[in-house]
């Protein structure tokens, strides 16, 4: 058969010449190419100091946001905790009260929102079911504690507080299917 | 006997103790550190600046771990095993020349502890004892991967002594005599490595061997004897192994640099006089051990280990017939010199 590349390699057991049998060219040869790594640029990232770059999609721990006008989007539709393969959100409903309207951008929102981050596979289901553009994976990374009720994240801290806004325009648009 | 003497000869082995145990230390960083920059890496950094104190934190985690004996190893060979090959790693250094004569407090101090007449003699009989220590090791573990690795180290020392043996005989032809200070001596002019590359060839090969370096490291390969001799040990008894190793890097390097490349000699030495020199002179014989240092860890990080067939072959068909051509050619070459046809 033709091969299709030019990788293909002719295997052979044809005896040592007296070049190759004698070893030393071929060590030095070897100890030439190890002197050239010597020089070269480490590719060591020195981790506490410094960290590797996340990727512009990386899914890590969740954020519930805010509108412009500081009002949380969630309206606790539930659409995510139904797509979580995981089975990982659960939430409550309440009605939104006169005087609430600053808070809340609808009429209905989430009462408690909790995300187990140990059943949490990050496979941003729950972004891409989210109608309301409420719940984004952000690049940060969930913490290990040594208490398992730790994992349990609540909504004090899964939705953005109002002077500290998490940027998720790099995760807005990815992955979703276009609008029709 | 002389009092000063006794003084002067009890700092120089003090200090010859500190420098080769510290040297050791220091390789072991050294060693780590080349490894790293011959795979791109950066190596030991996070102790002190730049890692520096990495040999020290090492030695205080030695010294911490436990210290484990087997329930059916031999209890007192076991014990004994580590400080053998540690005794004969740090004895080898009483005959190396160390330098040109120092001049202090109105005495000429020889950088050499005992400046014996068969110096070259003493070194063979030392390395040869240096194999009781891996051997006795292996032994009392009590233990097959031990074992075979003390075998193994064994066969391999006595193979290879023998090609070491004919092409340091071949530089006793050369120079007429055993004492090491001599053979230092007559090297001001020109060194041995000159009269003698593939002599120096031979047993640059051969102490890779007795090392029991890579490409040569069989005793102790990790891939197929778990550990090799030192499989059963732990806490400073091992350390004590590796230490050894190091040590008898060192030593042997310098036992290189004397018979090949002329020991404390530098060229232009003859411009300089009194402690200049002898400082000069140690500082070059310094620069030596450590380029032969760097050249067998470079070696290490570079080649695969010999099969043991592969390793028998070359010791026993290739290196000994090739160094008694060498020692037979040379022979003749002052035979004739001398005028004796």
């Amino acid at each position: 058969m033709e091969s299709l590349t030019n990788r293909k390699k002719v295997v052979s057991d044809k005896p040592m010449t007296l070049w190759e049998k004698a070893y030393l060219p071929a060590i030095i040869s070897g100890m030439i190419t190890t002197m050239r790594h010597m020089f070269r640029k480490r590719k060591t990232i020195k981790y506490p100091e410094e960290t590797r770059e996340f990727a512009p999609v990386y899914r890590g721990q969740h954020v519930l946001k805010r509108d412009e006008q500081g009002r949380e989007n969630c309206t606790a539709c539930g659409l995510c905790a139904v797509a979580c393969p995981a089975e990982a959100i659960t939430m409550t409903a309440a009605e939104r009260e006169r005087g609430e309207e600053k808070l809340y951008r609808e009429e209905k929102y989430a009462a408690t929102y909790e995300i187990n981050m140990l059943r949490c596979i990050f496979c941003g289901l729950c972004e891409e079911a989210c109608p309301k553009e409420a719940i984004f994976l952000t690049d940060r990374l969930v913490p290990t504690f040594f208490e398992r009720d730790n994992f349990i994240y609540g909504k004090d801290k899964l939705v953005e507080t109002l002077d500290e806004r998490i940027d998720i325009t790099k995760r807005q648009h990815t992955g979703k299917r276009t609008q029709l | 006997m002389d009092t000063a003497l006794l003084i002067e000869k009890s700092i120089l082995v003090l200090l010859l103790f500190l420098v080769s145990l510290g040297a050791a230390a220091y390789m072991t960083y050294f060693e780590r550190k080349l490894a790293a920059w011959i795979q791109d890496r950066v190596g030991p950094d996070r102790a002190g600046p730049f890692g520096i104190l990495q040999p020290i934190a090492d030695g205080v985690k030695m010294f911490l771990k436990e210290d484990f004996i087997p329930a059916k190893a031999d209890k007192w060979l076991f014990i004994i095993g580590p400080g053998i090959a540690m005794f004969t790693a740090l004895i080898t250094s009483a005959v190396i020349p160390w330098g040109p004569k120092l001049h202090l407090f109105g005495r000429d101090i020889t950088l050499q502890v005992a400046d014996i007449n068969i110096g070259i003699l003493y070194v063979f009989g030392v390395i040869s004892i240096g194999v009781y220590g891996i051997m006795i090791g292996g032994w009392a573990s009590n233990n097959k991967y031990s074992l075979y690795g003390a075998i193994r180290a064994s066969s391999q020392m006595i193979s290879y002594e023998l090609a070491m043996g004919v092409s340091a005989i071949t530089i006793v032809l050369l120079s007429g005599s055993l004492s090491l200070n001599d053979i230092v001596a007559q090297q001001s002019g020109v060194w041995n490595i000159v009269y003698q590359p593939v002599a120096f060839l031979i047993f640059f090969i051969c102490a890779l061997a007795e090392l029991n370096r890579a490409p040569f490291d069989l005793p102790e390969c990790e891939s197929e004897l778990v550990g090799g001799y030192h499989t059963e040990y732990s806490s400073m008894k091992l350390g004590l192994y590796l230490f050894a190793e190091y040590t008898s890097m060192f030593v042997s390097s310098a036992i290189m640099s004397i018979l090949f490349f002329g020991g404390y000699n530098f060229p232009g030495m003859s411009h300089f006089s009194g402690n200049t020199l002898a400082i000069l002179g140690i500082a070059a014989f310094a620069t030596k051990i450590f380029l032969f240092i760097f050249v067998i860890m470079w070696i290490r990080w570079t080649i695969p280990r010999f099969r043991f067939d592969q390793l028998m072959h070359l010791g026993w068909k290739s290196l000994l017939p090739l160094s008694l051509i060498n020692l037979l050619v040379t022979g003749l070459v002052i035979a004739f010199k001398n005028g004796w046809f």
